[in-house]
């Protein structure tokens, strides 16, 4: 067998890698290089250096170490059975592919994962000495997302920790008893227990010590992990009962929601689908609203009855058409909590009405000024100059909302 | 009527100073012509009038405003900051009013710069100009922003890129930055940049991260618009990429699952020797142990010291682990808490030739301290490895009683290493089942620091081991 380029090596370790999800280089600490003794800067929040079609967002270098794998998960690609071609980078293929992007600006750093090769420690190893040898010997000051393997040891975690910005593992599927259908060799109370030692890590990270000094900062942008959608039978409920409890068990920054997509070479276990994009988009703002909206989970899932969102109208709007009664709510009187219930109000909307009504009454032009998305928002809302009559409780406003009736194909 | 010009570069801090002035001086904004170096002077201007100097408030968000707003590209932007900055005279709390229409319009301004100005951060490609092997590396981009973002973006690169040379050419105002200087030009030309190899790495990464599976052009153009594609390197190959993508995703649906890779049988074969049970071929056991790997341990003992007896013994006897002297010797507890043990064995009339002895952890932990070796307890993860072999012999010689001296034993064979002490004595079980006796080790005898406490102690081992005698 021929040795294989770099190009060759990089065209099947991002390929291999696009099933990730995360690219977030945000929440880090603030640091730059004016004392020009090294590389790299983060200001606390993500650029987005290009955008591929199918319209994510390449922030980071996102790369495996390697595709080789022990494991038989059968929605990955890179499981033992595949058939797709092999490859690995060495420590310095990484470093010098790292450096060079950044230095042209086209990336923030890197997201390095891989595929268990050898033994998890081994793995684990090696993904250290890259982010080491970026840090020390390159002086790089970039952003570094380390994907961690749960069962490598302690140790191993705890440098990754200290040289990344954030690090992740991946939940998989939203249920235990999925993940090892799907993935016989991974443990879910091993993911558990490998993000319960990040959390303590990073707890333990916050205390000042005995003499008041800190101690250095332990993935300062905090954990993240993925679900698979659609891969499994777990409604809507299910996914998102799972993620509120990682949210607060482990204090993730992010839940990740992946629509499960065809891979080339698949397995016969997993019949291929069209990804559920659709379905993907309505999570993430499920997960939005249960942050930032003050919105209870049984508040969202219970809209409709089988424990799934509503497709073809966002999850915010589907429960205002299911609680008209508290609307429609006069935006010079409404509580924080109520106006960022009203469909088409944003959080940073919500915020200008309540500093203007400080001031004045407001009227409804001010609100398109504002930023509200009005043709939403107009059917629960009352405002100087306009009442929404009977619209509020008319039959067909949900009508007004849902995409038109397409046709079905005949083919 | 007067006429201001404000040049290209330094503008925010030009216009501030004229606007102060002209405040002080209380000038209407209608008397007020404000325009860029390009525009000519109006016919009725006048030359303004020598400034009074005086101390003028203004809510510092409107600073904030104000310096963003002047780099939009609208040739009215400098008379509408003044024209809002005179009403904020008599009504300071406009600021804080989001639909008063002039500020309104202000706020989209300054969001259509600031969009420019993260797009510009993010959309300038430099190219390699000096060489790979200089000691300070020089790079170059040219950029075309919407507005005059290069000035308030500058920082933003000397920031990151502080130790290499670059220049960002824009058919407007340059910036370059040279051995840790930034300076502003206007008027530069198109550079010619070389080619870079890098680049050619960058489409091979933008080609190959792309999801044929999920198509969403348009979520990509509304963050990445069509304007900035003529100067990205990878966006060559979205057409293509695009036009492709229903045939790979159909190729994908359409090909039937193929036949795993004979490499994956060899391959899980492996994997199953790390998750389950020993399973090898009869007196293979000792030359595996021999060659194990699964912890670091093995990368600074000499050897694994092997458990040592009848294959067919009624009484096993496990320890912590080897010390110096098994380590050396290669054989367990022959060491100053093995010849203690011996000493206990025989009184308790238990015969050490008839039972198997072993260890828990079959490499010695240690830290080097000078010329010496400090004995270290194994962690539980070590254990927990370990105990692997220890399950595949106590497999082997199927024991009816398994006697474990101290924590590190009862920890691997009955998953509790807690209270010794008071569980001593007492007949526990492994997860399988067998009968375990949890003694103290020989090793807490030797620690104890006097006579007295070490005599007590060695009744206690000795009684255990009675126990264990009558139990066979």
């Amino acid at each position: 067998m021929t040795q294989k380029t770099l190009d060759q090596k990089l065209a099947i370790l991002s390929d291999a890698a696009k099933y990730d999800a995360s690219c977030a280089s945000s929440g880090s600490t603030k640091r730059d290089s004016r004392d020009g003794k090294g590389l790299g800067s983060n200001d606390g929040s993500g650029i987005c250096h290009a955008y591929a079609p199918d319209g994510r967002c390449i922030s980071l270098l996102k790369i495996l170490m390697t595709n080789f794998c022990i494991y038989d998960c059968s929605y990955c690609i890179n499981r033992v059975s595949s058939n797709v071609k092999r490859a690995r980078f060495s420590v310095d293929e990484v470093v010098k592919l790292t450096i060079e992007f950044y230095r042209r600006n086209y990336i923030e750093g890197l997201f390095l994962s891989s595929g268990v090769i050898r033994s998890p420690d081994d793995t684990m190893s090696d993904m250290v000495q890259i982010a080491r040898k970026l840090r020390h010997e390159e002086n790089f000051r970039g952003y570094i997302h380390l994907k961690t393997i749960p069962d490598a040891a302690p140790e191993l975690i705890e440098q990754a920790g200290l040289l990344a910005d954030r690090l992740s593992i991946n939940v998989e599927l939203p249920t235990d008893a999925a993940v090892q259908h799907y993935a016989p060799e991974k443990k879910p109370e091993q993911i558990r227990k490998a993000m319960a030692d990040v959390r303590l890590r990073k707890d333990a990270g916050k205390d000042r010590s005995f003499s008041g000094k800190r101690l250095p900062r332990f993935a300062p942008a905090g954990q993240s992990t993925q679900m698979i959608i659609g891969a499994d039978g777990s409604n809507d409920a299910a996914i998102l009962g799972q993620s509120t409890r990682l949210y607060s068990s482990y204090k993730l920054k992010r839940v990740y929601y992946s629509a499960f997509s065809p891979i080339p070479d698949s397995s016969a276990k997993l019949p291929l689908i069209r990804p559920p994009l659709e379905r993907e988009h309505r999570l993430y703002q499920a997960d939005w609203l249960l942050r930032f909206y003050e919105f209870e989970l049984d508040e969202i899932t219970s809209v409709t009855a089988d424990g799934n969102l509503d497709l073809e109208v966002d999850p915010k709007l589907a429960w205002a058409l299911a609680h008209r009664a508290v609307f429609p709510l006069d935006v010079n009187l409404a509580s924080r909590e109520m106006l960022l219930r009203v469909p088409g109000f944003g959080v940073k909307t919500v915020t200008r009405i309540l500093s203007t009504r400080r001031h004045r009454a407001l009227r409804y032009d001010d609100l398109i000024r504002m930023g509200a998305s009005m043709k939403k928002a107009r059917a629960f809302i009352t405002a100087g100059g306009w009442t929404p009559g009977a619209l509020t409780d008319s039959a067909n406003l949900r009508a007004r909302f849902v995409p038109p009736p397409k046709q079905l194909s005949l083919f | 009527m007067q006429h201001v010009v404000i040049p290209d570069i330094g503008a925010a801090q030009i216009w501030r100073e004229k606007a102060r002035g002209f405040l002080a001086s209380g000038i209407a904004p209608d008397q007020i012509l404000w325009g860029e170096v390009s525009s000519d002077a109006d016919l009725f201007a006048t030359q303004p009038p020598a400034h009074k100097q005086g101390t003028i408030t203004v809510p510092r968000s409107f600073v904030a405003l104000a310096n963003t707003v002047v780099w939009h590209n609208d040739p009215e932007r400098f008379a509408r900051l003044y024209a809002f900055l005179w009403r904020l005279r008599t009504a300071p709390h406009l600021m804080s009013d989001r639909g008063d229409s002039d500020l309104a319009r202000l706020r989209n301004m300054e969001k259509n710069v600031r969009r420019c100005q993260h797009k510009m951060k993010a959309f300038v490609r430099f190219r390699e100009i000096g060489c790979e092997s200089d000691k300070r590396r020089s790079f170059a981009a040219w950029f075309e922003p919407t507005h005059h973002t290069v000035e308030p973006t500058a920082q933003f690169f000397v920031k990151r890129f502080a130790d290499m040379d670059w220049r960002i050419v824009t058919p407007h105002v340059s910036a370059i930055f040279e051995q840790g200087r930034l300076s502003f030009v206007t008027g530069q030309p198109k550079p010619d940049l070389p080619d870079d190899a890098s680049e050619d790495l960058w489409i091979t990464y933008f080609r190959n991260i792309f999801n044929p599976a999920r198509l969403k052009v348009q979520a990509m153009q509304s963050e990445m618009p069509k304007k900035y594609w003529k100067n990205l390197p990878e966006a060559a190959s979205i057409p293509d990429l695009i036009a492709n993508a229903p045939t790979r995703a159909r190729q994908m649906a359409e090909s039937a699952p193929t036949l795993p890779p004979k490499r994956m049988a060899q391959v899980q074969a492996q994997l199953a020797a790390c998750t389950s049970a020993w399973k090898g071929p009869e007196g293979a056991l000792e030359k595996d142990i021999a060659a194990c790997t699964r912890c670091p341990l093995h990368r600074s003992a000499t050897q694994a010291v092997l458990g040592e007896g009848p294959k067919d013994a009624s009484l096993m006897v496990v320890g912590e682990q080897p010390g110096d002297m098994e380590d050396l010797h290669g054989k367990p507890f022959i060491g100053p808490a093995g010849q203690l043990f011996d000493d206990v064995a025989a009184a308790a009339s238990l015969d050490r030739t008839s039972t198997y002895i072993t260890n828990a952890v079959k490499h010695f932990k240690f830290q080097a301290k000078g010329r010496r070796r400090i004995h270290q307890r194994p962690d539980a993860d070590e254990i927990a490895h370990c105990k692997w072999w220890l399950d595949a012999e106590v497999d082997q010689v199927k024991p009816e009683l398994i006697v474990a001296m101290g924590a590190t034993a009862a920890q691997a064979l009955t998953g509790n290493g807690a209270s010794i002490l008071s569980r001593r004595g007492q007949i526990e079980h492994t997860a399988t089942g067998q009968p375990v006796l949890v003694t103290l080790h020989p090793a807490y005898l030797l620690r104890q620091p006097d006579a007295q406490r070490r005599s007590e102690a060695k009744d206690l081992l000795l009684n255990d081991l009675e126990v264990a005698t009558r139990f066979l």
